[in-house]
């Protein structure tokens, strides 16, 4: 058994220790909000938050995670900025398929807790790991400056 | 914000604590996804199952009977798929606009597998080929105004008063003489036993609160929190997960497979097989992944190993010498124009096989009994899906439900129906209920492709560069002889290859015009719609060619369109004007950038587009900004026609820049995001989209975009550097010689 | 040859292997003292790479080996499949094989078979093996016919030659002047190891040089790099945690993760060295004297557009696993600073790297290098290097797609 720290509570999985903590979200503890596009960090749909960084959960050993805290869409809204940034998408209108949106938030809002008013450039750094194949980018990094003006 | 008061979610807790109203309980919509407790408000987006003894005036109406002083539920059920493009919020605006409800305060339904819900520009139940809008614009406002019609005449009834002294408002009822009002719930029971009126008239759009005004989408809320259920997100009792691999040359079979090593895998529970493909099934998707590894699987792989990208590209340009093309539209006598002309001028173009890769891996869940059978999927042809598990398990069409989902994007992809078959096909092997989800690589690779095209272009010119004619021979496989064979004419030609090209689907005035067609099916792979469909092949070769003209005769680009334009368009130039005075065409511009120009009238919307490139890196391709005039009719969402304009433009920019499906030995060679290239976001220019107000009929919108893109580019490369790339994707044209033909 | 050291060494390091053994699931029925020693020596050995096809089953054969420019060898069929396989030979001839390089009927097997070096295991280590390979599934494959030179009966003959030149030396005595773990750490390093056949540079006659021994060489295209102890060319300034770090997980702060061909010898081989043998293979290469590399073709000056069309691509399709200065994301594996690959000038493995990709096992599962190539073009991907020279590597970046080209032709692709 694996235990686990997701969105504050503890969960115990029992699983071998190289399943990616992706699999473990989705399809032993049922949190699926957290999405499957590559399986190779190419994409980051899979987009969440280890001890507060940005990671991708499909090349994250669930081995490697045991007793470190983990963040996902489900509960980035009890965070400020994590609220922040999902109101800002909201009011910005910025999901079409909405697929790899909870990665983009995700990455947005690790991005936000660091440095609290990004540049387009440090926005475009930060966030071109996370593709979207609907083409919303101009509306994220729109969002994300709302986002940052929402804080502060 | 909360128009009803009632708060159904109350009510319904209350009935199931009490007891004597449990028929009402069962009136009720349940919820199919992860809905979160709002406290009683209904929550706008998650989808419901179809209530029962609900008042059901059409297809497209639902509303529960509720008690007195209390709102019954109001759902509406979606003709279209959500994919992405907002279908869903469009229509509850155009039911809406009539119902007068506000659209916040609605359910959604999608619509069941059923003839009822068929496009008929499609000849099926489907979402594509950006006919949403256009089809439902009548039919949707109808449903509304026949549904609040039959309200109205109940309350009529229950106060016994003339129905002329009643209006409606808000879900609510409304004597304008007594003051007293009923919310629609409460009288739906009575709506339930009339005839639904015939020909309601429609509002005139004066009166319109709704439609034309920018709104938010009414799925946002559950995406942006990760409680939306797409196809791939589905759960069930019970359900395990599944991964396949099929033959990776089309036609090849399954010859040998290690399963005891596959079953070894811990989590794995069994391995599937089918004449072509196999499938690992386990307790989640990572066990299933690991066991399909160790299943070495071993192929033959029959009579395709022999394709390989440069025999496809080779069949293609060998059909443009076929001494036999089929003649598939003209008008005047083009050949002999041509044959007169003082001066010819010939250019030909190459465009690639090209995946869809949408963010959702394709997927599909479901439970094959012996008495039916249960599917939830992301589809844009749900009848197809439907029908083809039916048939496969070998049950009744009626005793087959399938749940349409959530779609993590579909641009084509989700037309196709055989990821259900092959599911089914698994699926009815187990008792249990199975969720199949492809890995990237199956899903690039096991793709079925948009086709690649060889065009060759002449144009004859009058001794002062003008054209008199112009011929198209056109070279490829006709995707509408397998999907939609109705819709082929009887010669021969698929309709959608004069898309962008022919009157009337081109503003352009031809003197003399030809277009021939040869066929050509590509060997090794299955060709498929994708994003912009007959519009994105067709323009990339038109307004190439009409800038090449244009630069041949030395007159500006924009210039040149503006005096072909076709009388009966004058809505052509309106967005070409438009589009010069935003983008700033003309206006000078740094060394090594350029401008290009797309002019184009495809389904049923006039665009111009104009994309500035910077070549100052002459290895690089820096789009800086693309300015999109769009004339798309009535439009039902200002904000999500914007939205549509600018993902279609990146989506396009993307696969013009970078991709291509390459072959070796009978296999795809692409394979994931690392050779598969998306445009990410620091490569993303902006788009500024300029909307022209007009009450003609609404156009689609969803595809605009992705057709512009390329020949702006292309055009753009050409004005920053004089070199003319006529062979799709740009980058590597850059980065060769043989790009330019 | 027989030592008794080896045999007591191999049997204790069995004993630890047991636990981490995850190959035979067979074995019922045989000596399993013997199977599992076997089994550990198979895997210091390191058969299953060169044995198994890309994406084929483990032991059945069939990679190809480019020995430019004579053609292409492929292994055999390692697993007891009595038609494609070795299922019908003997011990001896076993043996003989793996000792001498000849096998049944006479055929002298081509120098891609690292005989010599397995010479030093006694014939006792290689029926271990032999015992071993017996408890795999029997797999059907035949192997694909040698091309080039390789395809005809003479190559054969003049193998007697070379063998003559070259050719099989047999277990060494211990060396009384070092210690037992040094003399072990040989045994490890030379014999069944095989470390020079990729990390010493070849002679006229494609053997391992023995002056200039250690130094590095190129094997299927990538770099093996100078192992000697040279400071500034080899691992004179590795400690021996970051070595045992490195040859037992495949990465070591500060040194980056191994790649190519040697993720593979980690993954199959290597990491499953008892802590004994692996600190033993320590003390002997760290005590391999010091030599200076060939020089190698640097360029004069770095593209700065390269870079940034690099930089471009790299926060997209890299950052994802390494972040933007190369500290890696996920996980320790991806952490590129300090990484020899990411600095060396030439960009040959970094190249490699990009269009090959790389799959590295760890006790968590794969970790993994996903290859580049196709929408990314090969321009794309030289750019993607030389921005990591230049920003990771902090070194002159002006590699061409010339590079490119000539790197790939080396891998064999």
């Amino acid at each position: 058994m694996i235990d686990l720290r997701i969105n504050d509570q503890i969960h115990s999985v029992d699983v071998t220790p190289d399943t990616p903590l992706l699999w473990v979200l989705r399809d032993i503890l049922g949190m699926v909000g957290t999405k499957f596009g590559c399986g190779i960090a190419e994409c980051g749909a899979c987009t969440v938050h280890l001890d507060g960084k940005a990671v991708r959960a499909c090349v994250l050993p669930i081995g490697a995670v045991s007793g470190r805290s983990v963040t996902t869409i489900e509960g980035v809204g009890a965070d400020p900025v994590g609220k922040a940034v999902q109101e800002a998408w909201i009011e910005r209108d910025v999901v079409q398929c909405g697929y790899c949106q909870p990665g983009q938030i995700m990455a947005a809002t690790a991005l936000l807790k660091e440095t609290p008013h990004p540049t387009d450039m440090q926005i475009d750094e930060a966030l071109s790991g996370n593709i979207c194949r609907c083409g919303t980018y101009g509306r994220i990094r729109d969002a994300v400056h709302a986002a940052a003006e929402r804080q502060s | 914000m909360n128009a009803f008061a009632g708060k159904p979610n109350a009510a319904r807790r209350a009935v199931l604590i009490g007891g004597g109203a449990l028929v009402f309980s069962a009136a009720l919509p349940l919820r199919r996804g992860r809905a979160r407790d709002l406290g009683g408000v209904p929550e706008t987006g998650v989808l419901v199952e179809n209530p029962a003894n609900a008042f059901s005036p059409n297809a497209f109406v639902r509303v529960t009977p509720s008690a007195a002083g209390e709102a019954g539920e109001i759902v509406m059920v979606m003709p279209n798929v959500e994919m992405g493009q907002g279908i869903y919020t469009q229509s509850v605006v155009l039911i809406a606009e009539e119902l007068d409800v506000d659209p916040v305060n609605i359910l959604l339904e999608a619509a069941p597998p059923s003839d009822v819900y068929m496009t008929a520009a499609l000849g099926t139940e489907a979402t594509g080929g950006s006919t949403s809008t256009m089809s439902q614009w009548d039919p949707l406002r109808q449903a509304g105004a026949a549904a609040r019609e039959m309200l109205k005449q109940a309350a009529a009834t229950r106060w016994g008063c003339s129905v002329d002294l009643l209006k409606t408002e808000n879900g609510k009822v409304l004597n304008t003489k007594t003051g007293q009002s009923l919310f629609y719930g409460e009288v739906a029971s009575e709506a339930a036993l009339l005839t639904p009126p015939k020909d309601v008239p429609l509002r005139p759009s004066s009166e319109w609160k709704l439609i034309g005004h920018a709104r938010h989408r009414l799925d946002s809320r559950i995406k942006v929190e990760g409680r939306c259920e797409f196809g791939i997100d589905v759960i069930k009792p019970g359900m395990k997960v599944g991964t396949v691999s099929a033959c990776p040359v089309m036609g090849g079979r399954v010859k040998s497979m290690d399963r005891a090593a596959a079953l070894a895998v811990p989590g794995v529970c069994d391995v599937l097989k089918i004449d072509n493909a196999v499938c690992v099934v386990a307790d989640n998707y990572y066990a299933a992944h690991k066991g399909l590894k160790a299943l070495f699987v071993q192929w033959d792989e029959g009579e395709n190993a022999h394709v390989d990208t440069a025999l496809i590209y080779q069949q293609l340009h060998d059909g443009l010498n076929d001494p036999k093309p089929l003649v598939a539209e003209k008008h005047g006598d083009a050949p002999k124009a041509l044959a007169g002309a003082a001066k010819t001028y010939e250019a030909i173009y190459q465009q690639p096989l090209l995946a869809h890769s949408p963010m959702e891996p394709i997927n599909c869940a479901l439970h094959i009994r012996k008495d039916g059978a249960d599917v939830w999927v992301s589809t844009q042809v749900p009848l197809r899906a439907r029908d083809a598990v039916a048939e496969i398990a070998g049950l009744p069409k009626e005793s087959v439900t399938l749940s349409s989902q959530y779609i993590g994007g579909g641009f084509g992809r989700r037309l196709e129906h055989e990821y259900v078959a092959q599911a089914a096909m698994f699926a009815k092997q187990v008792p249990y209920p199975l969720k199949i989800v492809w890995s990237r690589e199956e899903d690039i690779q096991l793709d079925r492709y948009r086709p690649a095209y060889v065009d060759r272009v002449r144009a004859g010119l009058d001794e002062k560069g003008d054209m008199t004619s112009i011929v198209f021979d056109l070279v490829g496989p006709a995707v509408c002889a397998r999907w939609a064979p109705a819709g082929m004419t009887k010669e021969g030609f698929d309709p959608d290859l004069a898309v962008a090209i022919a009157p009337p689907e081109t503003p352009y005035y031809y003197k003399n015009f030809q277009e021939n067609y040869i066929r050509r099916e590509t060997p090794g792979v299955v060709t498929a719609w994708w994003r912009g469909v007959g519009g994105t092949r067709g323009l990339f070769v038109i307004e190439s060619f009409m800038d090449e003209l244009a630069l041949l005769k030395n007159v500006d680009p924009l210039e040149w369109r503006r005096r072909l334009i076709s009388h009966e368009h004058p809505r052509a130039r309106g967005v070409l004007d438009l589009v010069a005075e935003k983008s700033g065409w003309g206006k000078p511009l740094p060394p090594g950038h350029g401008r290009g120009v797309c002019l184009q009238f495809v389904f049923g919307s006039y665009m111009a587009t104009v994309a500035t490139v910077n070549l100052e890196d002459p290895l690089n391709i820096k789009v800086v900004s693309v300015d999109s005039a769009v004339d798309c009719g009535e439009i039902v969402n200002p904000d999500q026609v914007i939205a549509q304009i600018e993902g279609g433009v990146i989506f396009g920019l993307g696969t013009a820049l970078f991709d291509e499906i390459t072959l070796k030995n009978g296999r795809v060679q692409e394979s994931n995001f690392s050779t598969w290239r998306i445009i990410r976001m620091n490569e993303a220019p902006p788009v500024r989209v300029h909307l022209v107000q007009s009450h003609e009929k609404p156009g689609g919108i969803g595809e605009c975009g992705t057709a512009a893109i390329a020949p702006a580019i292309a055009n753009a490369i050409a004005a920053a550097t004089g070199r003319r790339l006529r062979t799709l994707p740009l980058m590597k044209a850059l980065h060769s010689s043989e790009g330019e033909n | 040859m027989f030592s008794l050291r080896n045999f007591l060494f191999s049997v204790a390091a069995t004993t630890v292997l047991c636990a981490v053994s995850g190959l035979s699931a067979r074995a019922e029925g045989t000596n399993s003292d013997l199977v599992k020693r076997g089994e550990y020596l198979t895997r210091m050995s390191d058969c299953q790479v060169c044995h198994t096809a890309k994406d084929g089953q483990p032991f059945a054969g069939g990679r190809p080996f480019n020995v430019k420019p004579f053609g292409t060898i492929y292994s055999p069929n390692l697993t007891p499949d009595k038609e494609t396989g070795i299922g019908g030979w003997t011990d001896d001839q076993f043996v003989k094989a793996v000792r001498e390089g000849v096998s049944p009927g006479w055929k002298h097997l081509y120098p891609a078979m690292v005989y010599p070096d397995y010479a030093r295991m006694t014939p006792e280590d290689v029926k271990a093996i032999r015992a071993y390979l017996a408890t795999l599934a029997p797999v059907h494959k035949e192997k694909p016919a040698n091309t080039g030179v390789f395809g005809f009966g003479p190559a054969r003959v003049t193998m007697v030659f070379w063998n003559l030149l070259n050719g099989p030396a047999s277990s060494w005595p211990d060396d009384p002047k070092h210690s037992a773990n040094w003399n072990r750490g040989r045994f490890i390093v030379e014999g069944p190891g095989h470390c020079q056949e990729c990390h010493s540079p070849r002679t006229l006659t494609m053997a391992p040089s023995t002056s200039n021994a250690w130094a590095g060489n190129v094997a299927d295209g990538w770099l093996a790099y100078n192992i000697s102890s040279d400071k500034q060319d080899g691992l004179g300034n590795w400690s021996a945690e970051d070595l045992t770090s490195y040859l037992s997980t495949g990465h070591a702060p500060g040194h980056g993760t191994a790649s190519g061909p040697m993720a593979e010898v980690i993954s199959h081989s290597l990491r499953f060295l008892t802590k004994e043998d692996m600190a033993a293979a320590i003390e002997y290469i760290r005590s391999l004297p010091p030599r200076a590399s060939a020089a190698i073709k640097a360029p004069s000056s770095t593209d700065q557009s390269s870079v940034m069309r690099g930089e471009a691509m790299f926060d997209g399709a890299c950052a994802g696993c390494h972040l933007r200065d190369g500290e890696g994301r996920n996980t320790p594996f991806a952490d590129l600073t300090g990484d020899h690959t990411a600095r060396a000038p030439d960009g040959r493995n970094l190249l490699l790297l990009l269009k090959q990709g790389s799959n590295l096992e760890t006790e968590n599962g794969s970790v993994f290098m996903p290859h580049f190539g196709h929408g990314y073009d090969d321009q794309n991907v030289v750019d993607m290097a030389n921005f990591v020279l230049d920003h990771v590597g902090k070194t002159k970046a002006g590699l061409t797609q010339a590079d490119l080209k000539k790197f790939m032709e080396e891998a064999g692709e």
